[in-house]
């Protein structure tokens, strides 16, 4: 008995989707491989591959009303389509295994699979054909444009073969940045807490937002602003736009002539906070659409010299600032 | 808007001679990197490829080559510290990528 799953998603499946894009529980959203139905399928009935993770079986599903089709759901460990395509979970050995325990070719008669297009970094399709003759066919990279693909006869049109990277999809992956932020974030936070217990220029409010605006910087805005920022290194991104952050906290503060910031603890924050978004900005590359393997190590390799030289200076003055009185 | 990362970084290498023009590596590209031109391929836009590793794996004729990798720093720092391969490895939950 094959399981039938619905194209609609229920409220759980919404909130599931919230959960797991803050990073809750997201490495155990998964569900059972396998084959299973959608709508009444039939041996005629055209058949989509797709990975494990939860989020992408609902993405997948709610595409698919009022259409009668098979998905054989690949054990990915619970991860996306891309990523398990790049580790290879979403490859040419679980393919054919997961083709052979299903018994795909006593329900279908024909001999297509359609796979998602970012699966085809782990599939070597010839040999998939070779050891189980089902012929690969890759299908859109979207979802969305799966109606579309099997009413033109499973053919693809650039649009719907080319990755893109939206405000919107850029937006949704920001949760999950601050998310990531928070241990080392909460490691600094305690640090200044015990130098605050001893020393003479205690942090404060400023230090506070200083920093999480430095951070916010580097997960959220430079993600949004991403394609409108004019450079091309991400770490060069965030440091900009921490740049003028770090600029206008300490001009807000009066810094250099007076105020509430003594003089080192401005240069420490002119030094540090840009740093810190750039930091941050950099992560992003990795979900990012279009960064390369190659470009990601040529950026890094001007960014992370920078960042530790600004960042352990910055510290330096902001501690001579804390246990000295100048 | 088209994003557009570093220019003269990509390791992707065509060798012409191999090529019988099936155009499977003009499906699986998710950028847009190939152009078929007198039933062979040509690459149009290099400074596109992310190095995925999609078409030197489904090219059944050995006509592409890439070094293939994640395009991901915090990955990449991983490797470095783990002294292994840069891997987005995101089990440990330890990184906002995949």
């Amino acid at each position: 008995m094959i399981p039938q799953i619905s194209t609609k998603l229920s409220v759980l499946d919404i909130l599931g989707a919230w959960k797991v894009r803050w990073g809750v529980g997201r490495m155990n959203y998964r569900i059972n491989p396998g084959l299973y139905a959608i709508g009444t399928p039939d041996e005629n009935s055209n058949v989509l591959v797709t990975a494990n993770y939860k989020l992408t079986l609902d993405m997948l599903r709610k595409e698919l009303t009022g259409l009668n089709l098979w998905i054989l759901v690949l054990d990915t460990n619970g991860i996306n389509v891309w990523c398990a395509a790049g580790k290879g979970t979403f490859g040419t050995r679980e393919l054919i295994n997961r083709i052979t325990k299903s018994k795909l070719s006593e329900i279908v008669s024909h001999n297509t699979i359609i796979l998602p297009q970012l699966g085809a970094p782990g599939v070597v399709a010839h040999e998939v054909t070779k050891k189980t003759g089902f012929q690969i066919k890759y299908g859109p990279v979207r979802a969305s444009d799966i109606n579309a693909y099997i009413n033109a006869g499973l053919k693809a049109n650039s649009n719907m073969r080319e990755v893109k990277f939206t405000t919107k999809d850029r937006l949704v992956l920001t949760p999950m940045e601050i998310t990531s932020s928070l241990k080392p974030s909460i490691f600094i936070f305690g640090m200044m807490f015990l130098i605050n217990l001893i020393a003479v220029n205690k942090f404060g409010i400023i230090d506070f937002y200083g920093y999480v605006g430095a951070l916010m910087i580097g997960c959220f805005l430079t993600p949004v602003l991403l394609p409108w920022i004019p450079v091309k290194p991400f770490a060069l991104k965030g440091w900009i736009l921490g740049l003028l952050w770090s600029v206008f906290v300490v001009i807000v503060n009066g810094w250099p002539v007076s105020g509430t910031i003594e003089l080192l603890r401005g240069l420490a924050y002119l030094l540090i906070l840009p740093s810190v978004s750039a930091y941050f900005a950099m992560n992003f590359t990795g979900s990012s659409t279009y960064t390369s393997y190659s470009g990601v190590l040529k950026e890094m390799k001007t960014a992370i010299p920078i960042l530790i030289i600004t960042i352990s200076l910055g510290t330096i003055l902001l501690l001579i600032n804390s246990f000295v009185k100048l | 808007m088209k994003h557009k990362y570093l220019k003269n970084v990509v390791t992707l290498k065509l060798y012409t001679e191999k090529c019988t023009g099936c155009g499977t590596c003009t499906d699986v590209c998710p950028h847009d990197v190939f152009e078929m031109v007198n039933k062979k391929v040509v690459i149009i836009n290099r400074d596109s490829c992310i190095e995925c590793g999609a078409c030197v794996k489904n090219c059944p004729f050995h006509a592409l080559e890439v070094n293939p990798g994640v395009g991901c720093a915090s990955a990449i720092i991983r490797g470095w510290l783990t002294g292994s391969e840069p891997s987005c490895d995101c089990s440990d939950n330890s990184s906002g990528c995949c």
